[in-house]
């Protein structure tokens, strides 16, 4: 197997909220959670709106200072102390590629950003062959380098975020839902530029999305967070085929399969309710509100993590 | 999730029945079709582009027009009169005492005796003053006074209000609480009366060179800028730290963090230029607010020192004699009126032209 690039251990993101004055209470944006991603693979990240996955990313990436846990990139920490040198080795794709464009920037000087930041290219004309490289990679135009980003399309535009993230040669990149904000027909091609990329220059992924089957296709592994917690990690195959969670399953069980006898003779699982709020999170178990095999034991404690055989990770006390 | 069952095509689709053709059917697209694909219309900078906008502007023009005019005027009047703004009118080394209050081009006694021996006399274009001074000349003195207190003033402000505001927007938090209060503090006093005890207090502590600029110019222009340096930046300290504030939330901010730029950089490439456009089109609307204030404080007294002028002076003067000579007050608050009036439509013309929200 893979020997591990980034190793999460019980990494914690709260956001203090003020309710009153002198009082404020943690939001648990992200409580807990833990995972390795080895070298050039790719872990799929999933969960509905607003349950943390984006926070997740940034807080591994330091975007935010984490409230607890810790990041191991090769095994050395990540702290504030080495952040500088981590980032030529960690970077981010955002997830709209409108707003994460500098619009007052060329496409040349978006991408050679991170070149001018680490220094990394001796010379103007060094720095303009490794940007019209870089274009090349990502399937732009050397013509477009004097363009700016308004003028592009959402594709194109995440081209460019690609291709700036890709400028140090980083070994790990978080995708914060890097196609969700494209076109179905755009979204095929980025992902598939997104696997090329990947053979060819043996970069790790943490894909964020909450489109299951889009995360089925390009990860290796899958976990999926319900409200800041992880409650299942496995193979993309595996939690395709087998879901333990109920979670999980109802998930699965909305994907769309273009076949309509299928879909007709399928049944759904529809979750009752909405999220709670991460400011009032149940008892126990965060999804025992909505779960219909829920039990008193889920409303006592929260279910840990546990193997299920194969690396199959589930945190649940029923199933 | 796989389907492997091939689906039933329906008779009644429209679909293309892939199965009719083969590859021999289908034309692959040359690299020049591709191309044809992108349709992208001329590459314009920012700035380009907004100049192209204000020059379509009829009224921003107008105001460039005048502006260029004005200063034209005022740059090259004084090489071209054979007058000084302080100078008393004498003929042939004796004093003109007739020359007094002379209706525009016009000439006194002795200048007509002069012209009729076959000598030059330059025109008095706007008339003479009580004191048999060139009016026009002192009017192109006051304009230039008044301009450039216009323009210093607004740079006081400027610089101090982008300091002020970028640290406080962008560090936020405490810092930006304490900071703002400040602002609040500052905004509350008011203006007149802090230029008038300033004035009162400066003229006995400050003492310049005489002949010096600043001497001329007078302690009261001086506190005039200490109290634009000290009160008027609020305004622009406020607006920038606003438009900080939500440039901040912008992902590119947070993009450039992820690479690792330093705060240094991130405000120096991403935050002032994209507040540029609101932090000139506000410089070019605070110059005429700083004119009108010289204006009226030259108006009530307290303004340059005599025999400097200024717009506001040189109306307060002819204030005496309007009934007789009603030009000589004409001259001047025309002249004010224009300069504030083409500056503000410059300012307009600048915010259509920059102001991204308002992007047809």
């Amino acid at each position: 197997m893979h020997d591990t690039l980034v190793e999460v251990n019980d990494l914690k993101q709260y956001f203090p909220i003020r309710t009153g004055i002198g009082k404020t209470i943690p939001l648990k944006a992200v409580d807990d959670i833990s995972f390795t991603i080895g070298r050039g693979e790719t872990l799929g990240l999933v969960g509905e709106s607003g349950c943390g996955k984006t926070t997740a990313g940034r807080s591994i990436l330091r975007l935010y200072e984490p409230t607890g846990g810790e990041v191991l990139f090769e095994g050395e920490p990540v702290t504030d102390r080495n952040i500088t040198a981590m980032r030529k080795k960690m970077q981010m794709v955002f997830q709209d590629p409108y707003s994460s464009l500098d619009p007052r920037m060329t496409v040349e000087d978006i991408i050679g950003e991170p070149l001018d930041v680490h220094k990394l290219c001796k010379n103007r004309k060094e720095r303009r062959e490794r940007i019209l490289e870089l274009m090349e990679t990502v399937g732009l135009n050397a013509e477009h380098a004097t363009r700016y980003a308004h003028e592009f399309s959402g594709g194109q535009r995440q081209r460019i975020g690609i291709a700036r993230a890709l400028a140090v040669k980083p070994d790990f990149i978080v995708c914060d839902e890097p196609v969700s904000a494209l076109d179905v027909s755009i979204q095929a091609q980025i992902i598939n530029m997104f696997e090329e990329l990947q053979e060819k220059l043996g970069v790790a992924y943490l894909f964020i999305a909450h489109d299951l089957l889009v995360v089925h296709h390009i990860s290796k592994r899958i976990a999926v967070m319900y409200l800041g917690k992880i409650v299942e990690l496995a193979d993309a195959d595996e939690i395709n085929d087998h879901p333990i969670h109920p979670y999980t399953e109802s998930l699965l069980s909305a994907v769309p399969i273009p076949d309509p006898d299928i879909t007709r003779a399928r049944q759904r699982i529809i979750l009752e309710g909405d999220v709670p709020s991460p400011l009032h999170r149940p008892t126990g178990c965060p999804f025992r509100t909505r779960c219909r095999y829920a039990t008193e034991q889920c409303a006592r404690e929260c279910p840990e993590l546990t193997d299920r055989g194969g690396g199959h990770q589930v945190a649940c006390w029923v199933k | 999730m796989k389907q492997n069952s091939p689906l039933q095509k329906n008779p009644l689709s429209l679909q293309l029945d892939l199965s009719k053709y083969s590859a021999a059917s289908f034309e692959l697209a040359t690299d020049e079709e591709k191309r044809q694909q992108d349709v992208m219309g001329e590459s314009t900078t920012f700035f380009k582009d907004g100049m192209r906008k204000l020059l379509k502007n009829p009224l921003a023009v107008i105001a460039i027009v005048l502006i260029l005019l004005i200063l034209i005027t005022i740059i090259v009047a004084p090489y071209i009169v054979p007058y000084s703004y302080e100078e008393i009118l004498s003929v042939e080394g004796r004093r003109d005492k007739g020359a007094k209050n002379l209706a525009p081009f016009t000439y006194s006694k002795m200048e007509q005796q002069y012209i009729a021996k076959g000598g030059e006399r330059f025109p008095h274009i706007f008339g003479t003053d009580e004191q048999c001074r060139d009016y026009f000349i002192r009017v192109v003195y006051g304009t230039r006074i008044s301009l450039f207190i216009g323009f210093f003033a607004s740079l006081i402000v400027l610089v101090i209000g982008i300091l002020y505001g970028s640290i406080s927007g962008y560090l936020g938090g405490r810092v930006d609480l304490i900071m703002m209060r400040i602002v609040d503090i500052i905004y509350s006093l008011p203006d007149m009366l802090m230029i008038i005890l300033l004035s009162v207090v400066l003229n006995e502590v400050l003492v310049f060179p005489a002949g010096s600029f600043m001497a001329r110019l007078g302690t009261n222009m001086v506190s005039l800028f200490i109290v634009f340096g000290l009160l008027y930046w609020v305004g622009m300290a406020r607006l920038i730290r606003g438009q900080i504030l939500s440039i901040k939330q912008n992902e590119y901010i947070l993009a450039a963090q992820s690479i690792g730029a330093k705060p240094g950089r991130i405000i120096r490439k991403h935050i002032i230029p994209n507040c540029l456009s609101v932090i000139i089109i506000s410089t070019a609307l605070q110059i005429p607010s700083a004119i009108f204030t010289e204006s009226f404080l030259s108006f009530v007294g307290i303004g340059v020192r005599a025999p400097m002028p200024s717009l506001g002076s040189l109306a307060n003067s002819a204030r005496g004699g309007l009934q007789s000579y009603p030009y000589k007050l004409v001259f001047p608050a025309v002249m004010i009126c224009l300069i504030v009036l083409s500056l503000n439509l410059l300012g307009d013309g600048l915010r259509d032209a920059f102001d991204p929200k308002l992007k047809r």
